[in-house]
């Protein structure tokens, strides 16, 4: 591929990176990026995927921008309010970057439709914010072999973790299930403090960034924690276990399963 | 001297930074690991970035001359795969 003049500028700041330069910004263009949801981390994943370049975004979301939302999920205004995320999210992205072909999915993603939506993609995030749905996209990563970037936000923390079927542990393996509903509170519930999910997403789209380069060290087999008021990064290690039910040497899960319905009322 | 064989000219007179670097950067990358590359430009600030710029990604810089009062001429010899 050649660069524009405009591209050339665009992208300069990547271009002369040793570790990018053309052929990585290249990789960038030819990649393909499904977000699950265009939420708290969709917005920013999506927001700095978009600024790099990544040649194909799809942001699967079935709900309607609400003002509360625009709080924290800032690919949303006062002028999107009412409008479904993915369209918003679409118009924000495309007018920072026409280089980037945007992909509104307005469904809601479940067991019939994701194997679907996710195949024709390099890479998955998972931006939701429910364990049901969470384990679903783990599961159907898994399935079809899929890299997979997890974030999660609550109050002041963070977590997030890079999945890489058949080279690290998955989902399942560091809780076989969700927990039960109601047992862990939502955001809706807890609260969030607006700039947390800018963090986690900003450190998603970096994972995803180095998985389409195939630069430095995924976040594999790790799970990082950030506390925001404690100011503190931590890693904590999560073992490959060889019964998990999704990824291991006799995996018991062979179809995907549907989410309940309680855990969809966010 | 100058019998040294450049396998490709890139001209970014008129060029400022960081686009100097830039097209000097994708030009390097576009030939062969053992080839040459003669860049001319007419950036000042160039003239001494680009070499420093060059070494940095592992690459040698054979000449920097400045040909006229206004114009620099760089060999880069490419060392390593990008």
């Amino acid at each position: 591929m050649e660069f524009t003049e405009e591209q050339l500028k665009r992208y300069s700041r990547h271009i002369i990176l040793p570790e990018v330069g053309g052929k990585g910004q290249q990789k960038i263009s030819n990649a393909k990026v499904l977000i699950v949801g265009a939420g708290g981390l969709g917005c920013p994943v999506g927001y700095y995927l978009a600024a790099a370049g990544v040649g194909t975004l799809a942001l699967v979301d079935n709900d309607a921008v609400e003002l509360s939302n625009l709080q924290r999920q800032i690919a949303h205004s006062v002028k999107t309010l009412g409008v479904n995320k993915a369209d918003s999210a679409k118009q924000t992205f495309e007018a920072l970057n026409p280089d980037v072909n945007v992909v509104a999915i307005k469904e809601r993603i479940n067991s019939k439709n994701i194997l679907d939506l996710i195949k024709d993609y390099d890479v998955i995030v998972d931006g939701t914010d429910n364990f049901p749905t969470r384990y679903l996209i783990n599961d159907a990563c898994v399935m079809l072999r899929k890299p997979l970037v997890s974030g999660a936000i609550l109050r002041f923390e963070g977590q997030i973790t890079t999945i890489l079927p058949g080279e690290g542990p998955c989902y399942r393996c560091l809780f076989e299930e969700p927990p039960p509903a109601g047992l862990v509170p939502s955001c809706q519930e807890a609260g969030v403090l607006g700039v947390l999910p800018g963090v986690i997403g900003a450190l998603q789209a970096t994972e995803v960034l180095k998985l389409i380069l195939g630069k430095g060290k995924p976040l594999k087999g790790e799970l990082l924690i950030y506390d925001a008021l404690g100011v503190n990064f931590r890693k904590v290690r999560i073992p490959k276990n060889n019964d998990c039910s999704m990824c291991g040497k006799d995996p018991k899960i062979k179809e995907l399963s549907d989410i309940p319905e309680q855990y969809c009322s966010i | 001297m100058n019998d040294i064989k450049i396998d490709k000219y890139l001209d970014i007179r008129g060029e400022v930074c960081p686009y100097t670097l830039v097209k000097s950067k994708l030009a390097v990358e576009n030939i062969e690991v053992g080839q040459i590359l003669e860049i001319i430009l007419d950036y000042p600030e160039a003239a001494s970035s680009i070499p420093k710029a060059m070494l940095n990604y592992g690459h040698s810089v054979l000449k920097v001359e400045k040909v006229n009062p206004k114009e620099w001429i760089i060999h880069v010899r490419k060392e390593v795969e990008d």
